[in-house]
């Protein structure tokens, strides 16, 4: 792993604004400016907005781009209308978890529909290479990986749709949750979504690289009276962790299928037949394999990836995928997948951290649910 | 007492160690501003027994921040004597003093003379700023 870590637009930003660079996913990434509870405070109450160009992004364009997808993909494509936004997973054969995505139908200003997918940043190769066999099937359908031409910029929080009222224009401000939209930011290109990774509502926009650093300084701009705060990946992990949505690598990998990690929703079976689908089918009637809970722990140390849990007995029942102190509940969180006969709420267990056991209880794993507002 | 920054000897992992009064053999025990400032937002911090002997460059409890755990390294050798157990439930005084206030263990040294490999103040900010 001698290669170079590769930077996003924004990188020159992150370095002048104070924050603190690491590798992520082979990228130079911010982790934190002011820190990770006083960011992730401000998505909550205000507004965050994220660096996000690391995540991969892949275009398909022609008539049979949305059966190719169709094929691909445990969520079914073929029905998607323009403008509709889902989250989807990728699976081998075997029904083992590839990587989870969002897939977009989108309208190009030439009105021509084309999809996007947005992968895990972890995942982009991995998934690029899979792809390539499914293309030359289907050598009508233009494969593009868009990742490095374009940046990405999520703004998150009660306060993201204001921060973007004089940003974007009205069509786009109206989007409902799951949607997107080809347009502009003060006549930059722009793919707007109305999706996040934080449990707060907000954007997602899809810029030109060379646009990027004009685009999040408007936003900047924009919410400096309403207390935005540049966000890192750090405070990225505790939000999506207290919003219960789950990061490839932790609770996600190819020896773990949907059904265990709760994200059966995102399989449509019937009538269908994709990559994976008849293991998926297998798979939807097992009962016994782990499956993902919510744990809440005592006292205020976090149990990390890899630690085990135990039943009253010392018994291991599972490990830990994710966890931290969550900085709204003042509580340690974590997320485990543990044996079903087990994994019932109010259920109370140990911890082992680092060799002390920590008692905790199972919750359902959505920490923490925004109020919404109509 | 009142303790300064410059008066201290420093680890290159940042904990810091200081002896009030040479002949009682005491060293108080502590982490830099400049390690706070880097692990941001304690959440928790694991202190040892008194009794308990600890090495000098050995691991002595350990402290989390939201982010990540950090292990504690003991400047010196000898029996911890004293321990700053308040000092878990107030966590944040360490970002307004990490010296005075923010002392973790006072260590009885088996060998004061390994004070002498510490880094003073000066080698200490030369080795943060790089």
């Amino acid at each position: 792993m001698s290669s170079q870590l590769s930077a996003t637009p924004l990188h020159a930003w992150h370095h002048a604004h104070g924050a603190r660079m690491a590798e992520f996913a082979n990228y130079e990434m911010p982790i934190q400016y002011k820190g990770i509870v006083a960011e992730h405070h401000a998505t909550r109450t205000a507004a965050g907005v994220f660096d996000i160009s690391h995540m991969g992004r892949l275009r398909f364009d022609g008539p049979r781009a949305d059966q190719l997808l169709d094929h691909l993909l445990t969520r079914k494509v073929l029905d998607m209308q323009t403008g509709q936004v889902r989250y989807s997973l990728v699976c081998n054969e075997n029904g083992g978890i590839l990587d989870d995505v969002l897939v977009s139908c989108l309208e190009s200003p030439s009105g021509k529909n084309y999809f996007l997918l947005v992968v895990n940043a972890s995942n982009r190769a991995k998934i690029v290479q899979w792809l390539q066999p499914h293309l030359a099937d289907f050598p009508d359908v233009e494969f593009h990986d868009v990742t490095d031409a374009t940046a990405m910029i999520a703004v998150q929080g009660p306060k993201a749709l204001e921060i973007c009222r004089p940003l974007l224009p009205a069509s786009a401000l109206s989007l409902g949750y799951y949607r997107a939209k080809v347009t502009e930011q003060m006549s930059k290109p722009c793919i707007v979504s109305r999706t996040g990774y934080t449990g707060e509502d907000g954007f997602e926009l899809i810029i030109k690289s060379e646009d990027a650093p004009r685009v999040w300084e408007n936003i900047m701009m924009a919410g400096r009276e309403l207390g935005v705060q540049p966000v890192g990946l750090g405070a990225r992990d505790t939000l999506r962790l207290e919003a219960g949505m789950p990061l490839y690598g932790h609770e996600l990998d190819e020896a773990i299928d949907p059904y265990q990690a709760g994200l059966g929703f995102a399989c449509n079976l019937k009538d269908r037949s994709f990559v994976g689908r008849d293991a998926l089918e297998q798979k939807s009637k097992l009962v016994t394999l782990p499956k993902r809970v919510g744990l809440i722990l005592d006292g205020r140390r976090a149990a990390r990836q890899g630690a085990e849990v135990l039943d009253a007995d010392s018994r291991v029942i599972g490990q830990v995928t994710s966890g931290s102190f969550s900085p709204t509940l003042d509580k340690p969180i974590a997320m485990a997948y543990l044996e079903p006969a087990i994994a019932v709420d109010g259920t109370p267990l140990n911890i082992d951290i680092r060799g002390t056991c920590v008692s905790a209880r199972i919750v359902p794993y959505t920490f923490y649910k925004r109020a919404l507002s109509l | 007492m009142s303790i300064t920054p410059e008066q201290l000897r420093y680890c290159e992992s940042h904990e810091w160690a200081y002896v009030a009064d040479e002949s009682s053999g005491i060293a108080t025990i502590g982490i830099s501003a400049f390690a706070v400032a880097e692990l941001t937002d304690l959440v928790f911090m694991a202190l040892p027994k008194m009794g308990q002997t600890v090495t000098a460059g050995s691991e002595f409890g350990e402290v989390e921040s939201v982010k990540a755990v950090s292990p504690l390294y003991s400047p010196v050798s000898g029996t911890v004597v004293e321990v700053h157990s308040a000092l878990v439930d107030k966590l944040d005084s360490l970002n307004v003093d990490p010296y005075d206030e923010g002392w973790i263990i006072k260590v009885k040294m088996s060998d004061p003379l390994e004070l002498n490999r510490l880094l003073n103040w000066d080698a200490y900010q030369k080795q943060c700023s790089h």
